[in-house]
């Protein structure tokens, strides 16, 4: 490997993902993943998400999975929480749909209503 | 491009964890994710020592902080299945603090972490170690990079200075005024050394340091090196440190590939090269005199100084030598500054403290305080309190050159200042806690019993005196202790203190100065009583049942291996003398010392 310089140090910081292992992320998808998640395609969304955050290179979003819902008829389902407000519960994705919401709500911060199922629910943190 | 994961997980790759087999968790983690298809999505990481070695293996779980712990390779599949395809934390691998009913999933809530603060484990848990852009991605070399091109060594000599760090590896000397007396002595070639012999029994403070974050002991060095402009080094960690030498010569080999050590440091036409060496485990190698004579492939034994290692050292050449802890604090000091250093602390101990909590307590590990911290918080709160409900006696501070503070002290600050009042030292971090169950007098011998061994011979205090403490309080434990004995002890320790070479002579009769001082009727029970009141020295227990004080709870009589024991419900429990072994199970079972 060549010589680093002062510059690069701070590339490889840059480039380097940790994956949020201290914490203090801007937003958090939350993919429902109970059998009947599974079964409507939760997998396909969960791929979609990773996708997009790859090609994004954001660093403060966080993704985890949850059970089911409840809403069982309204699979795949997948909430998103942007720090400081209210989580919004999206229903029936495809994988179109979840491109939409990333880009226009988790990048862009606004809320996708037409997707949506219900605003200001249950927070998770 | 990185592949982007979801989760990482953490898991600790210490010696503790390993031992534990936190490595097969790994495989059967591995195994798992991809049984599931989630390779690319949750990412392993191997890390250094997490501190709460009691409840490994452990592991991390990011971003959500979750803190699993004693997970076996068996528990994967439905670890795995819960948290990363159901999103459920698993209560089972949960930690529970003693005596309480909840459990606390997120690691930064559990007692034993919230407590700490981390300088010196500044990455703990949060890199791997044999990766360098896992270092350089948390400010990793920026540090060394602002030291080498945009400040002067005078600059940095007034930054370390100004910081009030002093040496972790025990003595406390102010580490800017060590690296400016030895910036101040002209010479072409200079030497800057590491002190990774570690020695002390109960501490693995350093070990920890140079298994989890190896670069920020290298960065220390570069910076150190900068100040004192040396341009060739040494790592000196004992051969019985295999993985801490793993680590450290992968972190060089890095650090030279990538520029950041050899020949023009980040283009700043700085030099340095380091290597290691490794001691052959001998306790005195860690006093430096004997370090850098063991490292010219001479004994390791000490000389008088001065002169002082600044002026001549290794090879006779001018040399500063820093403990492992203390080299892991300096990258920080340069970054924030040395306010931000000097801004936790007491008025004369700054920063930080990493201690090796070990002994009697709930949650022995490794952890980081403030300085001044008092001496109940860690061990009630972040070590959890003493094992199985007994009563907290005293605790072992600075190994073999320390001394014991006794339970009345509990409120002592741990600074250097408090600690020295007390006899003890603060050494290089050792906390041995011990409970009841503990006979002082036999603990000082535990400890003469070591420094005796250890001693290199080469002065005639150390090496006569200490084997004369060692036969006296050989025969005080054996219940031939004779009236003056105590004085004696006293008479002599001073001068073996006042009179040998080398530091490790002048400390080794602490333990038996401070057990004298705060448990002196222990001694006078063993001389004049021939009785141990804790029941350890077994040629003065008389393994007879006291009749009044026994509740007749029958667990004496459980734990006889030897059938010595005759015991009926309601009845009084009976030792026959001619079965007993004299194994003293039944005086660790009973609950009421009811057996002298």
């Amino acid at each position: 490997m060549a010589k680093l310089t002062i510059a690069d140090l701070k590339k490889i910081k840059e480039d380097h993902h940790q994956g949020l292992r201290e914490g203090g992320f801007r937003a958090k998808i939350t993919v429902h993943m109970g059998t009947c998640g599974i079964a409507a395609g939760a997998r396909p969304i969960m791929n979609t998400i990773m996708e997009e955050l790859a090609k994004s290179n954001l660093k403060d979003v966080a993704i985890t999975t949850s059970g089911c819902a409840g809403l069982c008829s309204k699979e795949p389902m997948a909430t998103v929480e942007l720090a400081g407000e209210p989580p919004v519960k999206y229903i029936s994705l495809t994988e179109e749909k979840m491109r939409k919401i990333f880009s226009e709500h988790v990048v862009g911060g606004k809320p996708v209503p037409e997707y949506a199922l219900v605003v200001g629910h249950e927070t998770t943190y | 491009m990185e592949t982007t994961y979801r989760s990482n997980i953490m898991i600790c790759a210490g010696t503790g964890c390993v031992a534990n087999g936190s490595l097969k968790v790994k495989t059967a983690l591995e195994t798992e994710l991809i049984k599931r298809n989630l390779q690319n999505e949750v990412k392993i990481v191997l890390t250094g020592c997490n501190g709460f070695c009691a409840k490994g293996p452990v592991m991390v779980v990011y971003p959500e902080d979750i803190f699993y712990q004693l997970v076996k390779p068996e528990d994967v599949p439905h670890l795995v299945e819960e948290h990363f395809i159901k999103g459920r934390p698993v209560q089972k691998f949960l930690y529970t603090p003693p005596a309480q009913k909840d459990t606390i999933p997120v690691m930064n809530e559990i007692p034993f972490f919230k407590h700490q603060v981390l300088r010196a484990l500044r990455n703990r848990s949060l890199i791997d170690a044999e990766k360098i852009e896992e270092y350089i991605a948390r400010d990793g070399y920026m540090a060394a990079a602002k030291a080498l091109t945009e400040m002067t060594p005078e600059q940095i000599v007034t930054d370390m200075k100004r910081s009030g760090l002093r040496g972790r590896g025990g003595a406390g000397f102010l580490t800017g005024l060590k690296w400016e007396l030895c910036a101040r002595v002209p010479g072409e070639i200079k030497y800057i050394l590491c002190n990774g012999d570690e020695g002390d029994p109960g501490a693995f403070m350093d070990r920890s340091i140079m298994e989890a974050d190896p670069h920020s002991v290298l960065e220390g060095m570069i910076i150190a090196a900068k100040a004192i402009n040396a341009h060739y080094g040494y790592i000196y960690v004992r051969a019985e440190y295999p993985l801490a030498v793993h680590r450290l010569q992968l972190a060089i080999e890095q650090a030279k590939e990538n520029g950041l050590l050899g020949n023009d440091i980040l283009g700043s036409g700085f030099d340095l090269d380091l290597e290691i060496y490794q001691g052959a485990g001998a306790f005195v190698c860690g006093e430096e005199t004997a370090l850098m004579a063991s490292i010219e492939g001479k004994r390791g034994m000490p000389r008088a100084k001065p002169p002082f290692p600044a002026v001549k050292g290794l090879w006779q050449r001018p040399s500063v030598l820093n403990n492992v802890e203390t080299f892991a604090n300096i990258p920080p000091i340069i970054l924030n500054g040395a306010d931000w250093f000097a801004s936790i602390g007491s008025e004369k101990s700054k920063g930080t403290k990493v201690f090796a909590l070990s002994g009697a307590l709930n949650n022995i590990g490794l952890v980081e305080v403030p300085m001044g911290i008092p001496l109940k918080t860690v061990i009630y709160d972040i070590g959890g309190g003493v094992k199985n409900n007994r009563k907290f006696k005293a605790v072992q501070m600075g190994g073999p050159s320390g001394g014991c503070i006794p339970s009345s002290l509990i409120d002592t600050p741990v600074d250097y200042e408090n600690i020295n009042k007390t006899g003890a030292i603060m050494g290089s971090g050792g906390m041995v806690v011990m409970d009841e169950t503990t006979c002082m007098p036999a603990m000082a011998k535990f400890f003469l019993e070591f420094t005796e061994d250890e001693s290199c011979g080469k002065c005639v205090p150390c090496r006569i005196g200490n084997k004369t403490l060692l036969a006296i309080l050989t025969r005080i434990t054996n219940g031939e202790g004779r009236e003056g004995d105590i004085e004696l002890l006293l008479d002599l320790s001073q001068q073996i203190k006042d009179t040998s070479l080398c530091g490790l002579g002048q400390t080794s009769p602490n333990p038996v100065l401070t057990t004298i001082k705060y448990f002196r009727d222990e001694y006078e029970a063993h001389i004049k009583e021939h009785r141990c009141p804790a029941r350890v020295c077994t040629p003065l227990v008389k393994f007879v049942v006291d009749q009044a004080k026994c509740k007749k709870c029958g667990q004496c009589f459980k734990a006889c291996p030897a059938g010595a024991l005759k015991w009926e419900k309601g009845q009084v429990a009976y030792i026959d003398p001619e079965k007993c072994t004299k194994c003293k199970s039944c005086i660790k079972a009973c609950r009421f010392w009811s057996i002298d």
